[in-house]
């Protein structure tokens, strides 16, 4: 049996981090118990004519006061929906998602671009050791950074310059000399490319984890599959799901 | 009061008149999580063509005012895998008839999969003509009466089930397709399918989808699919299977008065896993509220 749960819950904090993006925590023990980092859940809109999910990382899991933590970027009408709403108020969600990240390696270089960034922070809190953090910006508005730093070197890049590096991930990493021994990746699909594309230049493993629309969030609608080097389970055409096999693959398993 | 929710769909029976719409629901595996599958009058399984298919390239959904748009391109296992790991495992729900949806890009394609069928233990086939999303088959066979009728004589000939066929809303005159199926020997017809749309994402100046067009779903096409299903229940004289938009059992209740004898769910049911088992208790609460002993009372009760 799976340890999925649908369920109203209860929003005990909405805050506005930034421009456009909003951190909510949610109360319930079963997610809080179940969910892993790279781990994500499915909110549900309240008006009916936005009928799917919206999938949502997780960005901090705290099982003492079994609560989660979405960290997501206003894109839509239905993410709009939910920045409106307050502490106190209902949600529905299903959750935990996905596979989520594998815990492995001695020194970690952990990279996120933009809303890419949020599941990161879980994961580390969560790693056992050595942890650098790589995050790409757009540009000084460097939403979360701080909340990195207790757990690792924080390095910066933006595309405009104007904090750390000038550029992407890739170059902070290049300009900064970062080594590790696995790569952990979360962001946009070019970004990605690029993560893959250092990490076999390096001969590092890498994990990354995906983004495509999703509509079913279970692995039944076949809406959102990435191209793979293997067969996948459910189909056995090389397809596998972002939702339910993924969102995290090594890097050599996809075609990016 | 006790309501008889038993329905008789070409032969078979089925516990209570709900199924799901072909696409929505895999194999009902992955929605057992949340879904008792024997509590469903049957399971529609997700279309299955003689070999794998890849699909389309993604985006393969969107999400439009009150529905959405997909064009999944009917990624399958082909039926080896699925004889193999689908059908034993719908085998544990007994109480659930099996529907098989069948798709294909020729005539040799579905008559393959139907025959690989026949000596399986599934209860009913879905033919499906009416996929807008492959550009081969599919629709193909879909938009002329002539090409409804042959392939469902081909249909017949071959298979030792039950035969529905599903019909595309694609169509100047959805009962002319309706009466070419029943005049090819079609045992009941499954309506509607997808309507084809399409979505643009004006802040990249592109398509939604990858393959610029695709089905669209969900309650924005419920008054289109009423009348349909009201439109071929006038026109034919066999069951029929009525689908489009069903969100809550007061929209299932509109297709049987319309003229369906069950209904499939489906968008839905990514709004909400749970919702066929609300829909059939919805219903009999509807019947029971109402003094109806029989739900078959209320097939077409609108005239």
């Amino acid at each position: 049996m799976s340890d999925k749960v649908i369920k109203n819950v209860v929003i005990t904090s909405m805050v506005k981090v930034t421009d456009g993006i909003y951190s909510m925590w949610i109360k319930d023990k079963d997610l809080a118990c179940n969910a892993k980092p790279g781990q994500f859940v499915s909110l549900y809109c309240k008006e009916g004519s936005q009928l799917l999910p919206r999938p949502i990382s997780i960005c901090e899991i705290d099982r003492e006061n079994e609560t989660l933590r979405l960290v997501y970027r206003v894109v839509g009408k239905g993410t709009k929906e939910f920045s409106k709403m307050n502490a106190g108020d209902t949600i529905r969600v299903m959750g935990p998602l996905g596979n989520g990240f594998t815990l492995e390696g001695k020194k970690a270089i952990l990279i996120g671009g933009g809303i890419g960034i949020p599941p990161m922070l879980e994961l580390a809190k969560s790693l056992d050791c050595e942890v650098q953090v790589v995050l790409g910006y757009r540009n000084n508005d460097l939403f979360l950074k701080d909340e990195f730093t207790p757990y690792g070197k924080v390095i910066v890049s933006t595309e405009d310059g104007s904090v750390g590096t000038k550029g992407n991930v890739i170059d902070a990493i290049r300009e900064k000399d970062v080594q590790g021994d696995i790569i952990f990746a979360c962001g946009p699909t070019p970004m990605l490319r690029g993560v893959k594309a250092y990490a076999q230049e390096k001969g590092l493993k890498a994990q990354l984890s995906l983004e495509e629309k999703m509509a079913c969030g279970i692995g039944a609608c076949l809406a959102c599959v990435c191209q793979s080097k293997e067969v996948d389970s459910h189909t056995h055409v090389k397809n596998k799901r972002i939702c339910k096999d993924g969102p995290v693959f090594y890097a050599e398993e996809v075609e990016l | 009061m006790s309501v008889n929710m038993k329905v008789n769909i070409a032969g078979v029976e089925w516990n209570n008149p709900v199924t799901v719409a072909s696409g929505t629901f895999g194999s009902g595996a992955e929605y057992s999580d949340f879904v008792d599958l024997n509590q469903l009058g049957a399971v529609t399984t997700k279309g299955v063509a003689n070999v794998p298919w890849q699909g389309n390239p993604t985006p393969r959904i969107a999400e439009t005012y009150g529905g959405m748009i997909n064009a999944i391109g009917l990624q399958n296992p082909g039926i080896d895998v699925f004889a193999k790991r689908d059908i034993p495992y719908l085998k544990q729900f007994p109480d659930t008839r099996i529907i098989v949806n069948v798709c294909g890009r020729s005539i040799e394609d579905y008559c393959e999969v139907v025959e690989r069928l026949a000596d399986e233990p599934v209860d009913m086939l879905e033919i499906n003509i009416s996929c807008p999303n492959v550009k081969e088959g599919g629709i193909a066979f879909g938009q002329d009466p002539k090409a409804v009728e042959a392939i469902t004589k081909e249909m017949k000939q071959r298979a030792k089930q039950p035969v529905i066929m599903k019909l595309s809303p694609n169509v100047t005159d959805i009962t002319e397709m309706a009466k070419a199926a029943e005049a090819g020997g079609a045992d009941a017809l499954s309506l509607i399918n997808t309507l084809t749309g399409m979505k643009i994402d004006v802040n990249r100046k592109t398509f939604a989808l990858a393959n610029k067009t695709g089905g669209l779903s969900g309650p924005a096409i419920k008054p289109v699919a009423v009348r349909m299903v009201y439109q071929v229940a006038q026109a034919v004289q066999i069951p029929i299977i009525g689908m489009g938009g069903i969100m809550c059992a007061e929209d299932a209740l509109e297709f049987i008065m319309a003229g369906a004898s069950a209904v499939s769910i489906g968008t839905a049911n990514f709004h909400n896993p749970n919702v066929t088992l609300e829909v059939i208790d919805g219903m009999k609460q509807f019947c029971e509220k109402n003094g109806v002993k029989d739900i078959n009372d209320l097939v077409g009760c609108v005239k």
